[in-house]
């Protein structure tokens, strides 16, 4: 089991977050729904795990490469 | 009028301030934080920080906006297009205040608004309307069934306050239906707080071609012909043209009788657009919705027609005697526009905020017209929308429109963020674009062919 990071690929506002910590995620199963330049997109889990931690809250603006959130793979 | 404030950003902001400086009507600008350096700031005679970067806080504030026109002494708003362009209550209290609104009457911006006041309207004035049902009550999913029997598929659950591609779905498996109904609607109140859904055909091979429209208050009113806004992702137009290909006079003059007729109807006063889906196969037109506002493409129209939009909204709005005749209205030539848009084909088409540390456009002459929001140096923020410019392209026929337009794209310098001028030029000269067999479908079809012509080198 290895802890894989979760990084945003884009900058952008954290509009909902859809998992919680401890929920087990599919490969390409969304963790959060960011927000930028008026389009809705998903930050997905990397591959299949379980939410060990969401490190952002919904509101807060994010840049590329920001780490939201963790699983273990 | 003396004093004008848009209540806008970016290009459109930049665009009414050039034809207001042309009328000798000083301009207003209102920014938020993150727009503080922003171009249609730097030109305007005066500027008024709104509030933060996001728009609910700043360019959607009704308050915040109306507050800044008293401070400036601005004696007219013109709202632009998106933001508060289409609301009543902002339109309302502009004139409450005693200023000149550019746009319809707020009872108009209500009709319209409602996707189905609008469609009993465009049905009482005698436009065909694309097969729909009622708003459907959730509590009886027997009815929501029996909605879509009649309706047809493939169908589309659309909210009633959604617009622009936001709060639509399409189904196509009549099993799916009753689900896709609630999230649609949970969505819908979520995003408008209004959960009002309802259905409508799906078209499986559409085009989208619009009647702009002007009305003079006084129920008579004029169409400037039509554009094909075919080209389309994710519901959001990428190309459009004037006038639409491959389309018979007969079908093009019924639409825009029929847009006139509406527009007579409920006396429109001012610039509006009249949507139409066109089955691509049988030429049926069907009214979709109208749009009350100055249009993203209205460029397109004034490259052909000759006439400038916003003066003629602007001398409505001062009570000149502005009734057009119809005759005098001509259309000569072909224009095409493409929409900029900092995004990366490469990475599906992911927005690509960042800075533009270079951007360089080419100059404008009779076939090419840019509008274009940002200048060298400047931060294309995640806050608003992805569009950094229009590009026009004007020509004798559509084949020179169209080579005008990739000239100038090519043409144009664009460094530090991802675009997607390379996709636009392989969109212009893709065969099938160029010999006109244009519908909404046509980039989801062709998008490998599409990417596979884009040079790889750098994004």
């Amino acid at each position: 089991m290895a802890i894989v990071d979760v990084k945003s690929e884009i900058t952008g506002n954290v509009w909902k977050i859809v998992a919680e910590p401890g929920q087990s995620m599919e490969e390409d199963e969304p963790i959060l729904i960011l927000e930028s330049m008026k389009m809705e997109i998903p930050v997905a889990s990397p591959e299949d795990g379980v939410v060990t931690e969401i490190l952002v809250n919904e509101g807060d603006v994010i840049t590329e490469g920001t780490v939201v959130a963790r699983i273990e793979a | 009028m003396k004093r004008l404030l848009v209540a806008n950003r970016g290009e459109i902001a930049r665009r009414i301030f050039r034809t207001a400086r042309e009328l000798g009507i000083e301009t207003v600008a209102v920014h938020s934080q993150a727009d503080a350096g922003a171009a249609h700031v730097a030109e305007a005679d005066h500027a008024v920080a709104i509030g933060p970067a996001s728009a609910r806080e700043s360019y959607l504030d009704a308050g915040r906006v109306l507050e800044a026109a008293r401070s400036s002494g601005a004696d007219a708003v013109h709202p632009g297009y998106g933001f508060l362009s289409e609301n009543a209550e902002f339109a309302e209290a502009v004139m409450a205040a005693g200023l000149k609104w550019i746009g319809p009457a707020p009872d108009t911006l209500r009709d319209m608004g409602d996707k189905n006041r609008a469609r009993a309207l465009a049905r009482a004035a005698g436009v065909p309307v694309v097969p729909g049902s009622d708003p459907l009550d959730l509590a009886a999913p027997v009815t929501i069934r029996a909605a879509g029997a009649e309706v047809g598929y493939p169908l589309l659950v659309k909210a009633a306050a959604g617009g622009g591609g936001i709060g639509m779905r399409r189904v196509d498996d009549p099993d799916k239906l009753v689900e896709t109904v609630a999230a649609t609607q949970s969505m819908a109140q979520k995003a408008f707080g209004d959960g009002t859904v309802f259905l409508e055909r799906f078209v499986p091979k559409a085009r989208h071609v619009e009647i702009q429209v002007f009305g003079f208050g006084n129920g008579e009113a004029v169409h400037l012909f039509e554009r094909d806004c075919s080209l389309q992702r994710r519901f959001q137009k990428v190309i459009e043209e004037s006038p639409a290909p491959n389309l018979p006079d007969a079908v093009r003059a019924r639409m825009a009788e029929a847009a006139v007729a509406l527009c007579r109807e409920i006396r429109y006063s001012g610039a509006g657009t009249i949507e139409f889906i066109v089955d691509a196969h049988t030429h049926e037109a069907f009214f979709l919705e109208m749009n009350t506002r100055i249009q993203v493409e209205h460029p397109v129209t004034e490259m052909v027609t000759g006439r400038d939009l916003v003066a003629m909204q602007l001398a409505l709005a001062d009570g000149a005697p502005s009734v057009v005749d119809q005759a005098s209205i001509a259309t000569s030539g072909h224009a095409v526009e493409c929409r900029l848009y900092a995004e990366n084909p490469a990475k599906m088409f992911m927005p690509a905020p960042g800075t533009l540390s270079r951007f360089v456009l080419p100059e404008p002459h009779a076939g090419l017209r840019i509008d274009s929001g940002y200048r060298e140096g400047d931060e294309v923020t995640p806050h608003y929308d992805p569009m950094l410019a229009k590009i026009i392209g004007r020509g004798a026929d559509r084949a020179a429109a169209r080579a005008a337009a990739a000239e100038a794209l090519r043409g144009l310098q664009v460094e530090g963020i991802a675009t997607n001028r390379d996709f636009l030029i392989a969109c212009l000269e893709d065969p099938a674009f160029a010999a006109g067999d244009v519908h909404t479908g046509f980039i989801d079809e062709n998008r490998k062919a599409l990417l596979a012509r884009i040079p790889t080198k750098g994004a």
